[in-house]
């Protein structure tokens, strides 16, 4: 990575907007973060006197845990807001709230929400840091990360690597995220999934594109497989759970035919059963749980980064 | 008694009696007295026209008067401020107000509003169906002793085809303009910017070309089983243009309308989620954009139309998803057509003003349109090469939505006459 790099950025809305560069910088500082959750005394004062607001507009324990506890181990203040979807419209509009939220002295809002593109509308309004912690079907950049830190520590690099993300690409903020950083640092992505759920014009993002799962697998160094969502969009594109399973599910049989040590990795929860037997879940390729920890040193380096954003008074 | 001007040393512009040369104009009670090369006569007032157009009033037949009912968003009075600033000097306000334009009182109650508070010409659209839900037809025959020009539910689409038949059959009957806004729901439902690799950028749900063309497709077929006339609004993409080229081929009685956005901005604007480029059609790509132009540019398309849509700041500051479809336009058009169509040698003067006027004031029916000796004196004074920035500060429409401000524009009307009385002069509302 070139040292040089400064960060300058408010915000982080999503990967489609930063650098090669930015995105090293990101995951190199995540990486030096990690050594400090694996301390006794898991806590650094970087943040200390800098007050967090989650503010959620869909529920999510495990993002919120982990931002939460990534504020903590910054030395930090953290506030949780909920905000039930249903109430939005009649409610206090999104620039209000963050306007508000901001009246408190707040330095950093991480937001999700299930309106793609409100970071992006927050973050034009207020003067406080905006992290985007998931919006509709647009981005989740610290789930991307956290993958690509994952595949980085375990295969040493990103530069070259096969990767496939399989299930409902056309609904997924995670595949968006990550095929826009793991193109820009020079990985090869094939994004795989039923006919109906490839959304239009997806190849331009410069990914391959593919409905076989067996090509998906053949020679990838790692899969991302993604959370199949019957009960929502995929309703109509499969039509059944069981169905899905036997075309794409992963499984110890179809893992046979791929790369010995295939980095197998899931952003959560697992569906078991839908796109993934528990056996591939729990067995020695998958990284799911080191994905979970890896999560709050990202988490950590985008707070601390924007933080501390040169130029972005 | 109005006063008499002499409009000195423009260049006239008039496409019907194929006029584009170097004349003066005698205006004098309220009509176009003459029309001649270097005239001579007593006036009160001289306007000097040199390094002008002087053209016949500018007609737009789609805007949204919001009145009544959301007196939040536009008035009469407001709307038609915005109007004279943009050049217009007639417009046809759309019937979607609160409630809708569905019942001759509403319509006879309109016409009090605009008698009182207009400052340009306004002729009114009926709604095609009772509350605009696409199930029973509006009264066409007491609508039109009303003094309506045409019957729309614009903002919504027409479903069923049988009562599709019916309303081509009764807007003929009673010679009303069917104007046709032209969208299959079940294909756009839910949708909010145009589908593409924007949208799958952005991760927004869509809206695909599909659900305007093959609507129009369907009416064009019903209006040509009819031998009746329709007008398509809000022409957005290539597909739209294509089949309406060729009805025109086949003689069907289509007349059809674009707006200045479509031929000016592309689906990438919606990726910063600006919800001042959410319109209803959205705003297509490159390729439709370049359809649109070749459109107006042979006839395929009749008239460049705003669909200006006046939306409050608090209603668009919200979540792309959430805001509501449409944007404010009169007051950029021109400019617009002048900056995109003109310059860019699309349109020659003479074709941009048949657009803006000739033909949406023959589509109506409305005595305009021209600067025939003896006609009201209609008269829209263009600068064609003033520059400025669109600020938000000098918007005269009662809302602010416009994807254009802080754009610099080039080309503006900057005295208008409705019905011989000067309504702006030099760029001030009088």
């Amino acid at each position: 990575m070139d040292k040089k790099t400064i960060w300058t950025k408010k915000d982080l809305l999503g990967l489609e907007y930063l650098s090669k560069e930015e995105i090293e910088l990101l995951l190199y500082t995540a990486a030096s973060f990690k050594e400090v959750t694996t301390r006794q005394i898991k806590k650094v004062p970087a943040l200390r006197g800098k007050t967090v607001v989650n503010l959620f507009y869909e529920p999510s324990t495990r993002t919120r845990t982990s931002f939460e506890l990534a504020a903590k181990r910054l030395s930090a203040d953290v506030i949780n807001i909920e905000i039930e979807a249903s109430s939005v419209k009649k409610g206090e509009t999104l620039i209000d709230t963050g306007r508000n939220i901001e009246a408190l002295k707040i330095d950093i809002i991480v937001v999700r929400h299930n309106a793609s593109g409100a970071p992006n509308i927050l973050a034009r309004s207020v003067r406080a840091r905006v992290v985007n912690a998931g919006d509709g079907w647009h981005e989740h950049p610290t789930q991307a990360l956290l993958d690509m830190l994952t595949l980085k520590s375990k295969l040493g690099r990103l530069e070259g690597l096969k990767v496939s993300i399989i299930g409902d690409i056309a609904h997924s903020r995670v595949a968006r995220s990550n095929i826009w950083g793991l193109t820009k640092l020079g990985a090869e992505v094939t994004v795989c999934a039923p006919a109906l759920l490839i959304p239009d014009g997806i190849g331009r993002m410069g990914v391959k594109v593919t409905t076989d799962i067996d090509e998906a697998l053949r020679g990838a160094d790692a899969i991302n497989v993604l959370r199949m969502q019957f009960e929502r969009d995929g309703a109509l594109a499969f039509p059944s759970k069981l169905e899905y399973f036997k075309q794409y599910g992963i499984t110890a049989e179809r893992l046979k035919n791929c790369k010995k040590d295939i980095i197998v990795m899931h952003p959560g929860p697992i569906n078991r059963g839908v796109e993934m037997s528990s056996e591939v879940a729990d067995g020695k390729n998958s990284v799911i749980l080191e994905q979970v920890t890896n999560g709050i040193a990202v988490r950590m380096a985008v707070l601390y980064l924007v933080a501390h954003a040169k130029g972005a008074e | 008694m109005k006063k008499r001007y002499m409009i000195k040393g423009g260049r006239v512009v008039d496409p019907v009696n194929k006029i584009d040369s170097g004349l003066d104009i005698i205006i004098s009670d309220g009509k176009i007295e003459k029309v001649g090369p270097a005239l001579d006569a007593k006036v009160d007032e001289t306007i000097n026209a040199k390094g002008h157009i002087v053209s016949p009033g500018l007609i737009d037949m789609h805007v949204h008067l919001r009145e009544p009912g959301r007196e939040d968003e536009e008035t009469v009075k407001t709307g038609t401020r915005a109007a004279v600033r943009g050049g217009f000097t007639g417009i046809l306000c759309m019937p979607n107000t609160e409630p809708p334009l569905d019942k001759p009182q509403i319509a006879q109650s309109l016409k009090d509003t605009i008698a009182k508070d207009a400052l340009c010409n306004v002729y009114i659209a009926g709604a095609i169906t009772i509350e605009r839900a696409g199930r029973q037809l509006a009264d066409f025959e007491k609508l039109k002793t009303e003094g309506i020009f045409a019957v729309t539910d614009d903002g919504s689409s027409i479903q069923d085809m049988t009562l599709m038949e019916e309303a081509l059959k009764r807007a003929a009957l009673f010679k009303l303009l069917l104007i046709e806004h032209c969208e299959n729901t079940s294909l756009s439902l839910g949708g909010v910017m145009n589908k593409g690799f924007v949208s799958t950028k952005a991760g927004l749900r869509s809206i695909p070309a599909e659900s305007e063309y093959l609507a129009i497709e369907r009416n064009l077929e019903l209006a040509k089983k009819l031998s009746a006339r329709i007008h398509i609004a809000h022409v957005s993409c290539k597909e739209s243009v294509e089949m309406i080229r060729r009805a025109k081929k086949d003689g069907v009685k289509v007349t059809a309308e674009t707006a200045p956005h479509y031929f000016t901005l592309t689906d990438e604007c919606c990726a910063t989620y600006d919800t001042n480029t959410k319109m209803n059609p959205p705003l297509r790509t490159k390729e439709d954009v370049d359809a649109i132009k070749a459109g107006l540019a042979d006839g395929t398309l009749d008239v460049i139309a705003t669909d200006h849509a006046p939306h409050t700041d608090s209603e668009k500051d919200v979540e792309f998803d959430y805001a509501p479809f449409g944007i404010i336009g009169l007051e950029t058009a021109l400019s617009l057509g002048i900056t995109e169509l003109v310059d860019k040698k699309i349109l020659s003067w003479n074709g941009l003003i048949s657009k803006f006027s000739t033909n949406p004031a023959g589509i109506l029916g409305v005595p305009a349109g021209n600067l025939k000796e003896g006609s009201p004196a209609d008269i829209t004074i263009i600068d064609p090469d003033k520059e400025y920035v669109f600020k938000k500060e000098s918007i005269e429409s009662k809302s602010r939505n416009s994807p254009f401000i802080n754009w610099k524009l080039k080309g503006r009307a900057v005295t208008v006459f409705v019905n011989g009385v000067i309504t702006m002069r030099d760029e001030r509302i009088l």
